[in-house]
């Protein structure tokens, strides 16, 4: 028994060493998505998205004295915040991932940030989560995302509404923490403007009636009624309910209820609403379409932009603090995503990093026109569109 | 003239939704209530018995629409009832060979077998998944409104509008034939006097010769048979996702306990206390106390008892006064 014992355990610190040489050369990086649980099916194109731009810094051999990026991947579930935090937990203490490209719903972010990336010291590029309250967390300066925050998304249809001439509505928003901070902020934007708020309901997703919310949101009036939910869920049910009864006509949409499947169950009805969803236009765009369509990505799914510019500027710090280390990206994302410096594009990360070999700058643009502001979040392009026959047109950028 | 408003505000936003939400819950409570009386367990299953029936009668539906079958202004759907009533009698009654009557002949404890329809709902629902997907599925068609808010107004000249659905017209009409039958079928023939028999107890209706399988057998298909058409009438009126379906266990039990476990008519009584609780206790009076008082007096508030964050709690409160002061229920049923 004692042989058996002391033979296995010299087998293990040999392994042990093996593991460790074999990869003195790699740098790991934790690519932790939502890959089962509520947005399971918007989560494989965003992790090849992300590992496309690693594999583009790899494959250009001009990264760090051929240092190699590795992706480990993580499930972040989506809603289980103690499965995210001992998945992230694993990949940092176990495989030793030096950054985070991850999460994505903002509670497990949230969870993943203050359990383990700022105990351990390891940076996190969220590509997905954009509940305003993680502009305020506790992040030691580690924490950056590439998506908007929601607190932008609110002063946006808030302007809309301005534009609009519109000065009374009725907001009703999905009770999650997505939901709560995005209507947090459309009314303390819209209250600026000098708008009035009638009444601020909240509806529970997948419910069997939604009679009483419309009741009361139709008793306290308003021009249009804001709906700040999900498309396939609560929201859809809120404004059927308020079709049927006669109390809306017109309805301010949120970025979560942006999908066709909407338009296809109640598009005749909805002409004359609008509202706003995150887009991105321009060569960025094109150019990591191009080059995800070659790999055989879809580019067209959510955030799959926003994940590779998350993966790339992870690379890119790295190679400005000269270095494949957690500190190296946390001192150095905001300094190559923003101005100065010559604009790079998906595609030409291989250029970039012969630019900041030879001490030159960097202004990362990539798919998304990349530019953090405050805290290290992205200022965020919407787009503002309008229902006319059944389909959504775009009436400006904001 | 102002009363008439306020009718109508009340009639519109309180009245017509809470009728036809409590049409179909207590649908759903009969078949619940019905296992409890007769099967004497809680069927947790029940909520996504309704989802795969009512999957069952959305295929048919789209089957009969592919072939352009139609009903003019009412939806196919009603058509596609009795097929949706084999696809669920045909899963339930293998069920109970496979599951159900394993324990029964063990008389097992009742807590057991509420376990052992937990399983089976998980099951369930595993499998309309597996045959329609998660997602959101429509197949309602024909005219959406008997009347709609617009040309109500347009029709009368008053401020308020009034929306009938056709789905909310038909729900009532066909809950109510439903229950009379139901009702004329436990009174007036052979085997609804022998289920209320095994009912009242099992030895003495065994001994006097009832066929115990018999009664389970009519007995799920009674179940069956509430189940979709519950189903298919809250599909037509809302729409159909596995998930809500599911969702809705919670209402329909909180129905059948108000009501008296067992007791079919307070199955109803409780779906209509539910349905009106969750729906008028939250009710926002501003505008028919607009309507109602003069101006000078008119609130400025929204007149709301309880936020709609509360509508749930409601009916939870009742439930839990109802258990302490009337555990039987209000109508006598079974003690829960």
């Amino acid at each position: 028994m004692k042989k058996w014992l002391m033979a296995s355990a010299a087998t293990l610190i040999a392994a042990g060493t093996a593991h460790a040489e074999s990869h003195a050369m790699d740098a790991r990086i934790g690519v932790i998505l939502s890959f089962t649980g509520p947005i399971e099916s918007l989560t494989p194109p965003m992790g090849e998205s992300a590992e496309l731009a690693l594999t583009e810094v790899n494959e250009s051999g001009n990264f760090l004295d051929g240092v190699t990026l590795v992706p480990e991947r993580g499930d972040a579930t989506c809603v289980d915040s103690s499965a995210a935090t001992a998945a992230a937990e694993r990949l940092v203490t176990t495989d030793g991932v030096v950054a985070i490209m991850g999460a994505d719903c903002s509670g497990v972010t949230g969870a993943i940030l203050t359990n383990v990336a700022v105990p351990n010291g390891v940076p996190m590029i969220s590509p997905a989560a954009t509940s305003p309250g993680l502009s305020t967390t506790e992040d030691n300066g580690l924490f950056f995302r590439t998506s908007p925050s929601d607190a932008r998304q609110g002063e946006v249809l808030a302007g809309i509404l301005d534009e609009r001439g519109i000065s009374e509505v009725a907001v009703t928003y999905t009770n999650n923490d997505y939901g709560k901070g995005l209507a947090d902020a459309f009314a303390a934007s819209f209250e600026e403007m000098g708008g009035t708020i009638t009444l601020s309901a909240p509806h529970e997703d997948n419910k069997a009636d939604y009679s009483a919310e419309i009741g009361a949101l139709a008793s306290a009036g308003g021009e249009v009624l804001a709906v700040l939910g999900y498309a396939d869920s609560g929201g859809k049910g809120m404004i059927r309910s308020a079709l049927d009864t006669g109390a809306f006509d017109t309805f301010m949409l949120g970025d979560g209820m942006y999908a066709d499947s909407l338009l296809a169950d109640l598009g005749d009805y909805l002409d004359g609403s609008f509202g706003s969803v995150p887009w991105a236009e321009g060569d960025g765009t094109e150019a990591f379409t191009e080059v995800a369509t070659e790999a055989g990505i879809n580019a067209e799914s959510s955030y799959t932009r926003e994940s590779y510019d998350a993966a790339a500027l992870i690379a890119l710090a790295m190679m400005k603090g000269g270095e494949a280390s957690s500190a190296a990206v946390a001192a150095n994302v905001m300094d190559v995503a923003n101005a100065p410096g010559e604009k790079i594009l998906p595609g030409e990360l291989g250029k970039a990093l012969e630019i900041l070999a030879d001490g030159g700058e960097v202004d990362y643009v990539g798919a998304t026109n990349v530019e953090l502001i405050g805290p290290g979040e992205a200022a965020g392009t919407y787009r503002y569109y309008e229902i006319k026959d059944g389909a959504f047109e775009t009436v400006s950028f904001k | 003239m102002d009363i008439v408003n306020a009718l109508v505000a009340l009639a519109n936003f309180v009245l017509i939704p809470a009728v036809a939400y409590g049409s179909q819950l207590a649908l759903g409570a009969l078949g619940v209530t019905l296992i409890y009386g007769i099967l004497r367990f809680s069927n947790f299953a029940h909520g996504d018995s309704m989802a795969w029936g009512t999957m069952c009668a959305v295929l048919a539906t789209w089957g009969l629409q592919g072939m352009g079958v139609s009903l003019g202004p009412l939806p196919t759907a009603l058509l596609a009832i009795p097929a949706g009533i084999l696809g669920a009698a045909a899963l339930l009654l293998a069920t109970d060979r496979v599951v159900y009557r394993f324990y029964r002949a063990q008389k097992a404890k009742p807590v057991i077998l509420v376990i052992v329809s937990m399983g089976v709902m998980f099951v369930y629902n595993g499998l309309t998944r597996f045959v329609i997907g998660p997602d959101d599925q429509r197949f309602a068609d024909g005219e959406r409104f008997i009347i709609s808010a617009l040309d109500f107004r347009a029709m009368t000249g008053l401020d308020e509008g009034l929306a009938i659905k056709t789905t909310q017209g038909i729900t009532v009409v066909v809950a109510v034939l439903v229950v009379a039958f139901l009702f004329w079928f436990l009174t007036h023939t052979r085997t609804g006097k022998s289920m209320r028999a095994y009912s009242d107890n099992e030895d003495l209706a065994l001994l006097s010769g009832i066929n115990p399988e018999r009664v389970v057998l009519v007995t799920w298909l009674f179940v069956a048979a509430l189940a979709t058409i519950a189903g298919v009438l809250y599909g037509l009126d809302k729409s159909f996702k596995p998930f809500t379906y599911f969702q809705l266990l919670l209402p329909i039990f909180a129905s059948a306990i108000v009501g008296g476990m067992g007791s079919p008519l307070g199955a109803i009584a409780g779906g209509y206390i539910i349905a009106f609780s969750e729906v008028g206790i939250t009710y926002a009076w501003k505008k028919v106390l607009g309507h109602l008082l003069p101006e000078s007096l008119e609130p400025s508030g929204l007149v709301q008892l309880l936020s709609t964050d509360y509508k749930f709690a409601v009916s939870f409160v009742i439930l839990v006064i109802v258990l302490l002061f009337r555990p039987t229920g209000l109508f006598r049923g079974k003690s829960v």
